[in-house]
């Protein structure tokens, strides 16, 4: 049910609640460095640090405020947790460690899942103790999800898995996988013969194994499955309906669909950041925004992340979406992650003789904080379905031109 | 970042939205913008009338001159379709000029002229000289005061619908300072007005030749407001064309993704390529930017600093993406995308022309940037 939609005076007195809350509770610098997003936790140290954080804003209150009470949320309208996210972006709060779980996991099992699995999944979930992550992508079959090949054959009241997922965030620390595997080899399509299963870990059959990024960081693995056995409760949504589910989930994900829980994005996308970085560099003797290139580029920036701020809230304004409703939801992801990407990389144009340096140098500006943002960006475009698979999801689905093949 | 505008509309834009987006596709299909093209006047003088009796060019002007008393946020949705949809008439210039007599006119200039205008009477503004300059105070035409009269002499260039126009509001240098004279085209001499080839066929536009022109002392602005006279008609001026920037940007996306539906190449549908799919979804990215910022100026319309920053990025984001949206659909459109009888030339070169008139996305990024940047 549907909370009600709060007061101006009550969100404002919320808000100072959540400010007071994390500039008292916020630990920017714990002494070791801290991934940028869910996908790079690389290290045991990174890992406890983030789990403990994620649970104690939930227990504040901050995170799932408003999912339903009945399975561990706060009850409250959503416009409460914009308002406690906005407070954890405030105070440059760290990120919250199970993405998967809260983002895409954790909104399909409210929508679609029974009782007794909300019942099972939801506060766990919310509190870290239970890790989620995702098992979509496959060695061979990277965008073209619905080709998924991961067998899953029904014995009795188990599902028998065999084969490999690939690009797995969490994969070695997660309790659950969102899994989809192919459960008829000679359905009628490729897409009919997939089921979708909230699939248990850390059992016999299962084994990962870590993949270096290109940033030097860890954070995703291979997993493999041999023979590992699972109850046939695991399954969801029903047998042959794991296209619709994984669709569904990637809803969430490409965010054309918003169950706001909170902490999901590092940091806004905040050009400021960049002005500050081009202020502080030296070009030929002369502060760089004295340069007539680099000012038009920074300001094409801001231009561009207005533009993409102002969008979100343009989306729930059905006067200005007559026209292609689905324009704005689909084109979200492409858009902001290629721009991050884009707004990243021209960081490094500034810092002149220092873009030389890495993390780990003591020369390194803010300590390589732009070179990873930069090498990690790609992780948003190409994780999710890369840019180009979001343009033909564009030009498909909001635009109507015809399937590419 | 506290001078971003924010985004938002009111109960009678979206009702304007509505009415425009019907009126301005029934009354200018395309084919009849193409015969338009071909005449003189450069319009259909029965839609120019109703335009008037709709109350179009009444909604910026203030009750007390028997407008409807609201702002340039309500005029946008309207500037929106008629770009959409490539309407020319005397709309926008003639909305300009009401928002000039607004920030410099006289008591006795506004009550002369607003409610004239609020009942369709046309006018126009005439800025632009030979320098081709975007900076609005780089002007040589001169006004010389002598007792009670003023006489004018230089040229003014790229005045939209001068002909069709009652008033022309002309800037003059006045002892050296910018001012602006107030012109009634009925009293210009013979020969005053040159018709231009300009880019946009579907526009009229005049050279002014101001030798011999002679208006009395209180046809001048008030001097003290100079300042604010430039900025509001430099905003007004962005909005409006932003507005119908947009809708132009729409259109050619959309005139273009017909074609990619239809046409076939290779026995396929060519819209099926990604070497076209590609770059017509970037256009369209480009364009919901471009609309966003649209609104954000509508809606940041009059406030001091946001207004501005809003003003500009949406003329910055709706000429660069019109432009590119309008190049790419002549591309795309292959040997036809190169003759006449493709829309997509209609709305290249108007793209061209609104740049022309209020400086093109680059000139309002380094606008931008030293509000932003400074």
């Amino acid at each position: 049910m549907m909370a009600d939609k709060p007061s101006a005076a009550e969100l404002k007195d919320y808000a100072e609640q959540a400010d007071a809350w994390f500039k008292e509770n916020t630990v920017r610098d714990p002494g070791f460095m801290l991934p940028l997003t869910f996908m790079e936790v690389s290290t045991d140290q990174q890992f406890d640090f983030l789990q403990e954080w994620q649970r104690k804003v939930y227990e504040a209150g901050y995170l799932g405020a408003s999912w339903p009470k009945e399975y561990g949320g706060g009850g409250l309208h959503s416009d409460f947790q914009r308002v406690a996210t906005r407070a954890m972006k405030n105070y440059d709060a760290p990120i919250m460690l199970n993405a998967i779980g809260n983002g895409w996991a954790g909104p399909l099992i409210l929508d679609l899942g029974s009782e007794e699995q909300k019942q099972k999944y939801i506060k766990p979930m919310l509190s870290a103790e239970d890790i989620w992550c995702q098992g979509f992508s496959e060695p061979e079959n990277g965008s073209d999800l619905g080709n998924a090949q991961l067998k899953a054959v029904k014995e009795g009241d188990e599902y028998v898995l065999n084969g490999s997922k690939i690009w797995t965030s969490l994969g070695d620390r997660a309790k659950y996988m969102i899994l989809l595997a192919r459960t008829d080899f000679d359905a009628p399509n490729k897409y009919a013969g997939l089921s979708f299963f909230l699939n248990p870990m850390k059992i016999d059959g299962i084994t990962t194994s870590r993949i270096k990024k290109l940033t030097g960081e860890y954070g995703f693995v291979q997993t493999f499955f041999t023979d590992a056995r699972i109850s046939a409760d695991c399954l969801f949504g029903g047998e042959g309906n794991g296209w619709s589910m994984a669709m569904k989930t990637l809803e969430y994900e490409r965010g054309a669909k918003v169950k706001p829980v909170g902490g999901f994005f590092v940091k806004e996308l905040d050009v400021m950041e960049i002005v500050e970085l081009a202020k502080n560099s030296v070009r030929n003797g002369k502060p760089l925004l004295d340069d007539p290139v680099m000012r038009d580029k920074m300001t094409q920036y801001m231009i561009d992340i207005q533009a993409l701020n102002l969008n979100n809230t343009r989306r729930r304004m059905p006067q200005l979406m007559q026209d292609k409703p689905m324009g704005l939801p689909l084109m979200n992801k492409l858009a902001r992650t290629e721009l991050i990407r884009e707004l990243t990389e021209f960081s490094l144009a500034f810092q002149g003789t220092k873009a030389g340096y890495y993390v780990g140098d003591e020369n390194a500006v803010d300590d390589g904080y732009w070179h990873r943002s930069y090498l990690n960006s790609f992780s948003a475009t190409i994780g999710g379905g890369t840019s180009e698979i979001q343009r033909n999801i564009v030009a498909e689905h909001a635009l109507g031109l015809p399937k590419t093949r | 970042m506290d001078n971003l505008g924010t985004i938002g509309t009111t109960e009678e834009q979206i009702e304007l939205m509505d009415v425009a987006t019907n009126f301005c596709r029934d009354k200018s299909p395309v084919d009849k913008v193409r015969a338009l093209i071909d005449d003189d006047l450069g319009y259909d003088p029965d839609v120019w009338r109703e335009i008037g009796e709709l109350g179009w060019l009444a909604i910026a002007i203030p009750e007390a001159h028997d407008g409807v008393g609201l702002s340039m946020a309500e005029v946008v949705p309207i500037a929106e379709q008629m770009g959409r949809n490539l309407m020319s008439t005397p709309f926008g210039s003639t909305t300009l000029a009401a928002q000039a007599l607004l920030a410099g006119g006289s008591e006795a200039q506004q009550a002369a002229w607003l409610p004239k205008i609020a009942a369709g009477a046309a006018a126009t503004l005439a800025l632009r000289e030979d320098n081709g300059d975007w900076d609005l105070s780089n002007i040589e035409a001169t006004g010389t005061v002598s007792g009670n009269s003023v006489s004018l002499s230089g040229k003014k260039q790229l005045v939209l619908w001068a002909d069709s126009a009652d008033l022309i509001i002309a800037s003059v240098k006045i002892d050296g300072a910018v001012g602006f004279a107030l012109i009634e085209r009925s009293g210009l001499p013979e020969g005053a007005l040159r018709r231009e080839t300009v880019i946009d066929e579907t526009a009229r536009s005049y050279e002014v030749n101001l030798d011999g022109v002679t208006v009395s002392a209180d046809a001048l602005f008030d001097a003290s407001r100079t300042r604010e006279t430039l900025e509001k008609i430099e905003l007004a001026a962005g909005l409006i064309h932003a507005a119908e920037m947009t809708g132009g940007a729409q259109s050619v996306i959309d005139y273009t993704l017909e074609y990619l539906k239809t046409r076939k190449q290779f026995g396929k549908i060519i819209g099926s390529y990604q070497a076209l799919k590609h770059p017509t979804v970037n256009n369209y990215v480009e364009y919901e930017k471009a609309r966003t910022h649209l609104y954000s100026a509508a809606h940041s319309w009059g406030e001091q600093g946001r207004g501005e920053v809003a003003v500009r990025m949406a003329a910055a984001q709706s000429h660069a993406s019109y432009s590119t949206a309008a190049d790419r659909a002549i591309q795309f459109h292959g040997g036809f995308g190169f003759t006449h009888d493709c829309d997509a030339q209609l709305h290249r070169r108007k793209a061209i022309l609104s740049g022309a008139l209020i400086g093109d996305a680059a000139y309002q990024r380094s606008k931008l940037a030293n509000l932003l940047f400074d």
